[in-house]
């Protein structure tokens, strides 16, 4: 299948298929993700929410059964193309997990790590970097006498928050949530739901979250995962107040679960 | 449910369970006490032997007098030599297994091997080294022989170390690493290599310490039975002390007058393989309780 | 399978409480109407004295509503449902203090005898009862077709309006003396057609809670 670039769209799939072994997780499914917004992904466990978002950056390689079909363009091109460049692809398409995991050194070279990768030695610069990813998680004020300390010395939010300006300090385009405030108390998640919505007016973000609340209070659009298949995908208010399928609607309402 | 009252003769109740915890306390404390007997009757025979002279000058008079320093130092060289071979193959094997090799099958086939290179008596692996090191590599009797057929022994012992010490990296710092655009060696070298390396540190002084008390390996392969002088190279003969003490005690022709000499050697070593085997409890205590994750 | 139980039953109290409202108001209206046909101030008084429990019922559904919303964060079909419940109390207290207000003109008219027989009034009553009536049904059983024919019983209750207008313009212009009576029964009119607007609007709330749309239906 051949990629175009579609304006004002990150990703465009269509007719995804993925499995594990003989399991089909996701059963062919087709999606516009459009840039600069937040998109929520929904369902219940083992719906395939996760699968789908590891396919994005393909972290989905480092699991030895599973195979994927259909096409995943991302900006005009096919990610799973034969030349495509996965290290290349994981620097535009950040990724933030289910659980904070800083790398056991310091702040510092937790956020300097990325860079570092790419080639920065210069001091100077990755100075600049580690102060302006801190500074867009929040996190300057309050790690900017400790960069030196390691990074399992921070809260379970601050942490997370971490992790999130290590993303960024890759310059990413894209960045992959997955349940990223599933470990954090409520005040840690409001502060990183207040991050998501400043960091959208610079990146697409895609968030898989349990949290039916977190994805009306965070997202523009939802996608409502059932059994590999997306039941409904649109504007999170419509989604949230009027859906249109029965299946969102019970979802939602808790009438089934 | 229990009715409120019954709650205090719990003594009663569980007279049974007090017994059995007491049969296998016994069976537990009884190991402790063969070692400490053990130590203290090789100690109490050995300490007499033990002195500045014992320690540090060379056997004389047919080694009834003089001292075991050759041994020792032959020991030291031999055993680390033998973690230069051993570590690089087996953390190296351990990396490829646990990080890069992703066949179930091919996983399976080198990890039987291993286990199967873990079986094999210590004397058949100096027959080995003897054909191989000895002659087929023209190595000679010498330091090298030795150290590769000792480094082949151990080698079980540091992959499999390596290797747990490798799953015990958290997967997250894989994860974190790919997705920030490593490559998996980047991962690996970056971030898993070195939240492994205190295991892997434990897992080597295991290694060291079984190197230095084998006898039968070094026996075919580059141990001197009597050489009162350091070895000069790496291709040169050397003493060693687990081979010293088992000529003193089977081999000496005035075995009654080096008894004591005997004693002496085997605490030299038992002391040595202690203190390397607190050396690796130690770093792995210290790791313990400063790791983060 | 159900897994927000506890939430949807007290979702279902909730609803049986806004009916009981309702029902009240309902209630309200038919006797304020008898107590005028029948000049029975007695009743008129009673009218006036449950009006006070409707108001605390009000305060108790609005407190209900706020509560679920912030204990149960509602979604969907939930929320819509909430949501309604707390507009259209309003406009079920404003119907009810109507009610009192016609029980008030009653008390005003007193023992005095009417000008003309109750014929038209008591119609608008019945109507507006009516509409009333099927837009709770239309509440409790989410069926848009009665909330539509709701609105539509109102055009009616409009131009009866028009008409005891017309007719009670006549009456004073015949004899000055009718004057005050007949602006008691003028009143008495204009609140049943606000009774008829405020269950429109009712219904309005009604077929968003079913589909979702809000659409304005009393131009």
């Amino acid at each position: 299948m051949t990629c175009s670039v579609i304006n004002q769209v990150a990703f465009s799939i269509k007719d995804l298929q993925i499995s594990y072994g003989k399991e089909k997780v996701i059963k062919g499914i087709a999606l516009d993700i459009q840039e600069k917004e937040v998109t929520a992904i929904i369902g219940p466990s083992g719906c395939g929410k996760s699968t789908f978002l590891k396919t994005l950056n393909r972290m989905i390689d480092t699991v030895p059964s599973s195979r994927v079909t259909g096409s995943i363009c991302y900006r005009g091109q096919d990610i799973y193309a034969a030349s495509t460049n996965v290290v290349a692809l994981r620097h535009n398409v950040g990724m933030v997990f289910q659980k904070p995991n800083p790398f056991p050194k310091s702040i510092f070279d937790n956020i300097a790590f990325g860079p570092r990768l790419q080639g920065v030695r210069d001091k100077q610069k990755l100075k600049q970097i580690v102060e302006s990813s801190l500074k867009r998680t929040a996190l300057w004020d309050e790690v900017k006498d400790r960069l030196n300390s390691s990074a399992f010395s921070l809260s379970g939010g601050q942490q997370q928050r971490l992790c999130i300006a290590r993303a960024l300090a890759v310059e990413p385009d894209v960045i992959l949530m997955d349940e990223p405030c599933s470990a954090l108390d409520p005040i840690a998640t409001a502060k990183i739901e207040d991050l998501i919505e400043e960091l959208r007016k610079q990146y697409t973000i895609i968030i898989v979250t349990h949290n039916m609340q977190q994805a009306a209070r965070v997202s523009q659009k939802t996608a409502f995962f059932l059994t590999g298949n997306v039941i409904e995908f649109g504007e999170t208010a419509k989604i949230f107040t009027k859906p249109k399928e029965k299946k969102t609607e019970d979802y939602i309402t808790g009438r089934f679960g | 449910m229990v009715k409120p009252e019954q709650l205090r003769n719990g003594k009663k109740l569980h007279i049974s369970e007090m017994l059995g915890y007491g049969i296998l306390l016994l069976f537990a404390l009884s190991s402790v006490a063969v070692l400490v007997y053990f130590i203290g009757s090789i100690a109490s025979r050995g300490l007499s032997s033990i002195s500045w002279t014992f320690l540090t000058e060379v056997p004389r008079v047919g080694m009834t007098e003089g001292g075991i320093m050759p041994a020792i130092v032959g020991t030291i060289y031999v055993s680390l030599l033998t973690l230069a071979v051993s570590v690089p193959l087996g953390v190296g094997s351990a990396i490829y297994i646990n990080e890069f090799s992703s066949q179930g099958l091919f996983n399976r086939i080198i990890r039987l091997s291993i286990r199967n290179i873990a079986g094999v008596p210590s004397i058949v692996f100096g027959l080995f080294g003897l054909g191989l090191f000895v002659a087929g590599m023209k190595l000679g009797q010498s330091l090298l022989a030795a150290a590769f057929t000792l480094g082949l022994m151990t080698y079980p012992v540091i992959v499999t170390t390596a290797e747990e010490a490798l799953k015990a990296v958290p997967q997250s710092f894989r994860d974190g690493a790919l997705a920030l655009g490593a490559t998996r060696w980047q991962a690996v070298r970056h971030q898993v290599l070195p939240a492994a390396i205190p295991g892997m540190a434990t897992g080597a002084i295991l290694g060291l310490g079984r190197a230095a008390g084998e006898t039968a390996p070094i026996l075919l392969t580059g141990a001197a039975y009597f050489l009162p002088r350091l070895p000069q190279g790496v291709t040169d003969q050397f003493m060693a002390l687990p081979y010293h003490l088992f000529i003193l005690a089977t081999q000496h022709n005035q075995i009654s007058v080096v008894r004591p000499l005997a004693y002496g050697t085997a605490l030299v070593l038992l002391a040595l393989v202690l203190l390397l085997n607190g050396a690796a409890i130690a770093i792995r205590l210290y790791y313990r309780k400063s790791k983060q994750w | 399978m159900e897994v927000r139980r506890s939430f949807h039953e007290e979702l279902q109290q909730l609803i049986a409480q806004l009916l009981m409202m309702g029902d009240m108001v309902e209630q309200s209206i038919a006797k304020s109407i008898r107590a005028l046909k029948e000049q029975n101030l007695e009743l008129a008084r009673q009218v006036v004295e449950e009006d006070d429990a409707i108001d605390a019922l009000e305060l108790e559904i609005e407190a209900k509503c706020l509560e679920l919303i912030a204990r149960q964060q509602p979604m969907a079909k939930d929320l819509r449902k909430i949501a309604t419940a707390l507009k259209i109390i309003t406009d079920l207290e404003r119907i009810a203090d109507h009610a009192c207000n016609i029980a008030e003109a009653c008390l005003k008219i007193g023992k005095e005898p009417l000008i003309k027989p109750l014929v038209d009034i008591p119609r608008m009553a019945e109507l507006a009862r009516g509409m009333l009536k099927k837009a709770l049904d239309s509440y409790a059983n989410n069926d848009v077709q009665l909330a539509y024919e709701v609105c539509r019983a109102d055009d009616e209750v409009d131009s009866l309006h028009n008409q005891v207008f017309r007719e009670l313009l006549t009456y004073m212009m015949q004899d000055p003396k009718n004057i005050q009576q007949a602006t008691s029964l003028l009143f008495i009119s204009s609140y049943l057609e606000r009774i008829g607007d405020y269950t429109t609007n009712l219904a309005e709330w009604l077929i968003y809670m079913v589909t979702g749309e809000r659409k304005k239906l009393n131009d």
